[in-house]
């Protein structure tokens, strides 16, 4: 049902902005020459109605909030539940094609440092072939990982754990 | 240049010709074996900012392969300029007698004279003399402790060396470098955001490491002479695990940049990467063998963390640690005999040895949470991190896992990530 609303109000916002000029007072929407850098995607898209990413208002708002993605203990597999959040961010970027993300996958703690970055990466790297199966571009999406290094839960329990095996994605 | 200068400075000197004595003490490396040693306090030592008796004292006792005799106090104060008499120690029970002085020289410098004796043999086993400023006589006790070392066990000793490491206090990290006695810590780098993987040059001259201040891992070289450093590998994705090649010339490398994270070459000076493995596995924690001819790494491509080894020139990768579900981060001894490595068994992550000529292994830990092994250059210690009370410490136990663990630790700080550097070029 959300997924259907969010589709439906996704629609909509293509449909507002393929309609130029804008009746409503705003700016066309600019093919604007994204900078470089992780730091500075946010570019076409704000000038009309707000940025999707960070603007309340804007319809694909809500569906473009959850930005973590949680795996089981030494699985790379994106679980059904989380399918919902790679398909609304690799719709986005689809739509949007000069916007970028960073996948930073996470591991839980326990083992090897550098293996775990492993782990991180290929979480990271399951988001990202995901997203582009739904038609993002890879250009767009950089998956990297951090491996044990930046836990979000820092207790020795299974919870924690669970926490700490993610990929999140970075605008 | 400044290097060169320390070392003329140093005048390192070999006073008495029977350097190349022959030993009689058993070579055992075993705590339970210790050799009995009595080191006469070092005469006029009293004037100087400190002991060089005690750092000596401390370096020998830290290798678990000595046991210091008391010496009461002798009248006149023994020294390398006062008659010894090796027969009254041998009823001591002391198989070793270190004496020493120090003398005031022109400009304020001090003259730190030793001699080392064969007590049952009743022998000279020669003896060290340095010239140095008063407030830089403790890397003369360590040049002293080498030799005593040296002399006594046939091992070089290895109390000259660093050892860098990470600090993590609160939300900061930093790279520091210390003395292998922990004295001396010196911060390389300073950073809100994770360091891991720290690894020197053969030369000692730069460590590489892994940042995450870019919000992904990247590769550094930071130098010890010039505090300046450089980014050896920034591609996209993950950019980590670096080993140095046996000559310095080569980096190995874990890169996600074409996907999955597998081991590349890249060169230490300059642009250059070439790809060294080629699965759909996560291959990484590269470690070249001292021959620069193959490398060993972890790799999952049999379905669990294994260490396997690769030839450099290319070709087929063979599987080394053969039993268990987990064996991790592999270090190989300097002689090239030994792997190091992390095995887990029943939940513990434990520092482990293979002997790579007979497939033996052996845990040489009870801890539970063991990291990032990293042997001694004389390949008689290995330096870990693991987790005692909670807190991250550092600990080095005996390669052959006979003298119990030491543990170095920082007061409210998490240590991790040592790596025990090289002989010193002088």
């Amino acid at each position: 049902m959300k997924k259907i609303i969010a589709v439906a109000a996704f629609a909509m916002l293509i449909a507002g902005c393929s309609s130029t000029p804008t009746t409503d007072g705003g700016a066309p929407v600019q093919e604007g020459t994204a900078p470089s850098g992780p730091s500075a995607g946010a570019v076409d898209g704000r000038s009309v109605a707000g940025d999707p990413l960070n603007d309340p208002n804007h319809p694909l708002y809500k569906s473009l909030q959850a930005r973590s993605v949680f795996f089981d203990y030494d699985s790379d597999a994106i679980k059904s539940e989380f399918v919902p959040v790679v398909e609304a961010h690799a719709r986005f970027l689809r739509d949007n094609a000069n916007r970028k993300v960073l996948i930073q996958g996470n591991a839980d703690e326990r083992g090897s440092r550098e293996y775990n970055l492993g782990l991180g990466q290929r979480r990271a790297d399951a988001i990202k072939s995901r997203m582009t199966l739904l038609g993002a571009n890879a250009g767009q999406i950089e998956s990297t990982s951090l491996g044990e290094e930046k836990p979000r839960c820092t207790e020795a329990t299974e919870t924690c754990y669970g926490e700490n095996r993610r990929g999140d994605l970075v605008y | 240049m400044t290097l060169l200068i320390r070392v003329l400075s140093l005048g390192l000197l070999l006073l008495a010709g029977q350097a190349h004595a022959q030993l009689n003490i058993e070579i055992t490396g075993g705590g339970a074996n210790q050799i009995p040693i009595a080191i006469a306090p070092f005469a006029g030592e009293s004037a100087l900012p400190a002991s060089i008796t005690q750092v000596i004292e401390a370096d020998l006792a830290r290798s678990g392969r000595f046991r210091t005799l008391f010496v009461p106090p002798q009248n006149p104060a023994l020294s390398d300029a006062t008659a010894v008499d090796l027969s009254a120690w041998r009823a001591r029970t002391a198989d070793a007698l270190a004496v020493g002085g120090v003398y005031p020289q022109a400009g304020g410098r001090v003259e730190v004279r030793f001699k080392l004796y064969d007590v049952p043999r009743q022998a000279s086993l020669g003896g060290l003399s340095f010239t140095v400023a008063p407030n830089q006589t403790r890397p003369v006790a360590h040049r002293i402790a080498d030799y005593i070392y040296e002399k006594l066990t046939g091992d070089r000793g290895v109390f000259s060396t660093r050892m860098a490491y990470v600090v993590k206090a609160g939300p900061n990290y930093q790279l520091q470098i210390a003395d292998a006695d922990g004295v001396n810590p010196q911060t390389a780098l300073s950073s809100r955001e994770p360091i891991i993987s720290p690894a020197w040059s053969p030369d000692g001259s730069q460590i590489a490491y892994v940042s995450f201040e870019n919000k992904r891992p990247v590769v550094y070289a930071h130098s010890l002479q010039t505090g300046q450093r450089r980014a050896l590998a920034k591609f996209p994705g993950s950019n980590s695990a670096p080993a140095w090649s046996p000559d310095g010339r080569q980096l190995a490398v874990a890169l996600s940049k074409e996907g999955g994270t597998q081991i590349y070459l890249i060169n230490a000076d300059g642009p250059g990467v070439q790809r060294l493995t080629r699965t759909r596995a996560i291959d990484t924690e590269p470690f070249f063998a001292p021959d620069g001819r193959s490398i060993y790494f972890t790799s999952d491509r049999g379905g669990s963390p294994q260490i396997y080894r690769t030839p450099v020139s290319g070709g087929r990768a063979e599987r080394v640690t053969l039993s268990g579900s987990y064996n991790v981060s592999p270090r190989v001894s300097p002689d090239g005999r030994t792997l190091a490595y992390i095995a887990r068994e029943g939940g513990r992550f434990q520092v482990a040895v293979l002997d790579l000529a007979s497939g033996q292994s052996q845990v040489l830990t009870d801890t539970q949470r063991d990291e990032s092994p990293s042997f001694a250059p004389n390949g008689k210690m290995i330096l870990y991190a693991t987790e005692v009370g909670g807190r991250g410490v550092l600990s080095i136990t005996s390669s052959d896992g006979r003298v119990n663990p030491q543990r170095l630790s920082v007061p409210a700080a998490d240590v991790r990530e040592p790596a025990w550097g090289p002989y010193p070029s002088n």
